[in-house]
């Protein structure tokens, strides 16, 4: 690895850290190395306790483990296991708002309420439930019921199939990989890959895309969807991002995590003049809440609330000393941080009977009494406030706006109500294509690097650019998610983002929210008339590390888009698995993985295959 | 001079030392591209259990070194106070591997001719050493190493 990061707030929170003593991630990831070989080529296999087994990378002996598992069975076991837990992380989020909607519809959830009826009852008529003449808590009743039968279906498929586009419906038929219930597939997985179930790493590749398939196009779009109906569909909107949006004189509470259940609460309770009487009480100008990670994510999609970081910022946001509380719900929280948060004033707090650290503080969080909690927890700021060190405060100046929101229904008002617009860009090649650069941060890749070269370098080369996640608070830092930056674009991406008076770069939110970028170009390929995978269109995830990454590489594929990893996955020491995700998937699924771990060929090997693709749509490349 | 000095009570037999081993001695010296390379890199460190125990074992550099002298190209010769082994005049006898007392000298894949520790000359510190994630492993001179026990022994004795 060379630089730490290329972000200046994050290279001055690490000089003060080293300074003061403080481990972060990159310190861990140091004492790490060198890491296990076996483990890195995913020739490990611990399923049963006749292992562990390894099996040896370089031709000699083991080649098989004791049940007699080849290094391509046990890497392809080790990452359909991968892709279970991502998409159970995904759908167990999506199934919480599924539940937080059915709560509000029976007037048992405190504080929420169902923002958009328009999605609401566009939604219920998808799913064929009535809804004229009904109150909206009738039809939300229904919709969430329905909803939860998805998780444990026993008839049929999703029914958000029924936005894929026909040839790639026929095609998942066809392969048997069209997904049944949520829950199902994530069983499935854990039964495939006990031992001595399914050896045939093509059979179990089938299952993880289908797997995949489940988080995609069901809970993760039950999250985006549900989320959407209950906190509003995001619209464009303007805020400020990076740890320069932690304020010096305010009380600030960073909300960490996954989820807008919690976080959406504890923005409305910020704005309780009570508590904000509290606050200036004890000296503060006021209360700050800023996000952090894909909880910092929805807010910001929804309310322009400013976001302090990403994934590799969470430790450095409380080593600025000036965060009062943290607030975390679930996934991608680093235990490292009660120890970090020792050495400040900082009070962290948990509030999800999934997600417990030891020595935390935690404020079980229940919708039925979700503002009281969001109230104690925002108290429990103000009162902590007057406990900071003034001789440890050091907040970064790096402060930039940004503009999110790009919800499809935001992306479609801005073209003027229909896709026409967009494809007539395309079609002339003002833009060449679009392509989805997601994902996380690993101590890996410098920090933010990955993203930042993979995307100025695409749209320099009139590649639109669609995100999420901390991909998209990296671009959000780097200020390439603002209007202006389409002076970084090509000539015509450039024009058609002036005449719209959209970023070159649009963020579309959380990570469930790929959700989102799977409805968009499903839209664009029924409207064409064409699969998925004709389109010029790509996804890369150059920074990734989480399980839910994997998830997601795999239902992206799935659906019929070339995907460039930019770190290793645990995968190369099963030489005939590799060539199958690489090669062999784009026979079958029209769709494969490419690994670039240098951010500039990876974002040379999406132009070349949006130039491929537009070729074959009969388009100038 | 330092050599490869071995705590047997810290292998915990994960093998770190053997691909890094392999690692080093492939051409790109990087792990993903080793695994591909034609003819595949070979380790030159083994990790040998014995019961419930494990124990990595790799070439000595014996003062008295019996592949030296049973060598009849010198092929095997003595550097300094390291043995090393010339590709070029081996000629795939193996009498090296049957006079080595510890197992240390073993054939490259597909052929008669040996392979054994070199020490790693392009490194201040061998691959395996550096790879150990328990400390099993270290690279110092035996009078140090001998001194560390005598003042762990001391230490002991003096325990209230």
């Amino acid at each position: 690895m060379g630089e730490k990061s290329v972000d200046k707030a994050s290279l001055s929170m690490l000089d003060k850290a080293a300074q003061e003593g403080i481990e972060t991630a990159w310190d861990r990831y140091e004492k790490q190395q060198p890491q296990c070989g076996f483990g890195l080529l995913g020739l490990c296999c611990r399923h049963c306790n006749m292992g562990p087994c390894r099996i040896d990378p370089f031709g000699e002996e083991p080649q098989e483990g004791i049940c007699g598992a080849t290094a391509d069975t046990i890497a392809a076991r080790h990452l359909l296991r991968m892709i279970a837990a991502g998409a159970a992380a995904h759908s167990d989020h999506g199934r919480d708002i599924v539940t937080t909607l059915y709560e509000t519809a029976e007037g048992e959830a405190q504080g929420y309420q169902i923002k958009d009826e328009g999605k609401l009852r566009a939604l219920a008529a998808e799913f064929g439930i009535p809804e004229e003449g009904r109150s909206k808590e009738d039809v939300a009743r229904d919709l969430a019921r329905e909803a939860m039968e998805e998780f444990g279906m026993v008839k049929g498929t999703l029914n958000f199939l029924n936005r894929v586009p026909e040839k790639r419906r026929q095609l998942w038929e066809k392969l048997g990989i069209a997904p049944r219930g949520i829950d199902r597939e994530i069983v499935e997985a854990m039964h495939r890959t006990h031992m001595g179930v399914d050896n045939d790493y093509v059979n179990l590749t089938l299952h993880g895309v289908r797997t995949g398939l489940s988080d995609g196009w069901g809970g993760s779009m039950f999250a985006t969807e549900f989320s959407d109906v209950l906190f509003g569909t995001p619209q464009p909107v303007r805020g400020k991002s990076n740890l320069g949006v932690l304020k010096e004189d305010q009380v600030n509470i960073v909300v960490h995590g996954h989820e807008p259940v919690l976080s959406e609460m504890i923005v409305q309770a910020a704005k309780d003049e009570e508590l904000i009487a509290a606050a200036r009480e004890k000296g503060a100008q006021g209360i700050n809440v800023c996000g952090m990670c894909c909880t910092g994510n929805e807010i910001l999609m929804r309310h322009g609330v400013p976001v302090a970081g990403n994934f590799l910022q969470q430790e450095l946001a409380v080593i600025t000393g000036v965060v009062d509380a943290m607030v975390v719900d679930v996934q991608c929280i680093m235990p490292a941080l009660t120890q970090v948060a020792k050495c400040y004033h900082t009070k962290l707090i948990s509030t999800s009977p999934k997600a417990r650290f030891p020595e935390m503080e935690h404020v079980p969080f229940s919708e039925r009494t979700a503002l009281d909690t969001a109230r104690q927890i925002v108290k429990m700021a103000v009162d902590n406030y007057p406990r900071r060190n003034k001789d440890r405060i050091q907040v970064p100046d790096e402060e930039m706006e940004y503009m999110a929101g790009f919800s499809v229904e935001a992306i479609l008002k801005a073209l003027g109500g229909s896709l026409n617009p967009l494809l007539d860009a395309i079609k002339a090649g003002q833009i060449k294509g679009i392509a989805a650069v997601v994902g996380c941060n690993n101590p890996k890749v410098t920090q933010d690097s990955g993203h930042l070269t993979i995307t100025r370098e695409l749209i320099k080369n009139d590649v639109l650019v669609v995100q999420t996640g901390c991909a998209a608070i990296a671009c959000a830092k780097a200020g390439l998610l603002l209007p202006e930056a389409a002076d970084q674009a090509g000539p015509g991406l450039s024009a058609v983002c002036k005449a719209l008076g959209i970023p070159p770069v649009l963020h579309m939110g959380s990570c469930v929210d790929i959700s989102r970028i799977l409805v968009t170009a499903a839209a664009i390929a029924n409207a064409l008339g064409v699969d998925i995978s004709d389109l010029p269109a790509a996804g890369a995830a150059p920074e990734w590390m989480s399980e839910k990454a994997v998830s997601i590489g795999s239902y992206v594929v799935g659906s019929g888009v070339f995907t460039v990893l930019g770190t290793v996955p645990q995968v190369l020491g099963a030489k005939k698995f590799t060539e199958l995700l690489t090669k062999g998937a784009q026979d079958v699924l029209g769709a494969a993985f490419a690994v670039e771990t240098d951010p500039l060929k990876a974002a040379e090997l999406i132009i070349e295959h949006i130039a491929a693709k537009r070729k074959g749509l009969g388009l100038e490349a | 001079m330092k050599e490869v000095q071995i705590d047997v009570g810290r292998c915990v037999g994960c093998k770190s030392c053997e691909i890094a081993c392999a690692v080093e001695h492939s051409a790109g010296k990087e792990l993903f591209g080793a695994i591909f390379e034609e003819p595949q890199p070979r380790k030159r460190i083994f990790v040998q259990h014995a019961g419930e125990k494990s124990v990595p074992v790799n070439c000595r550099h014996c003062e008295e070194a019996f592949c030296v002298r049973v060598c009849p190209t010198g092929a095997m010769y003595r550097q300094g106070a390291i043995v090393l082994h010339n590709r070029n005049l081996c000629i795939g006898c193996g009498f090296c591997e049957l006079a080595c007392p510890f197992g240390a000298i073993t054939r490259s894949p597909g052929s008669k001719l040996v392979t054994k520790c070199d020490l790693c000359p392009d490194r201040e510190i061998p691959a395996c050493v550096s790879a150990c994630p328990t400390n099993a492993l270290s690279f110092t001179t035996p009078e140090e190493a001998q001194r560390k026990k005598r003042r762990t022994l001391a230490e002991q004795m003096f325990l209230p």
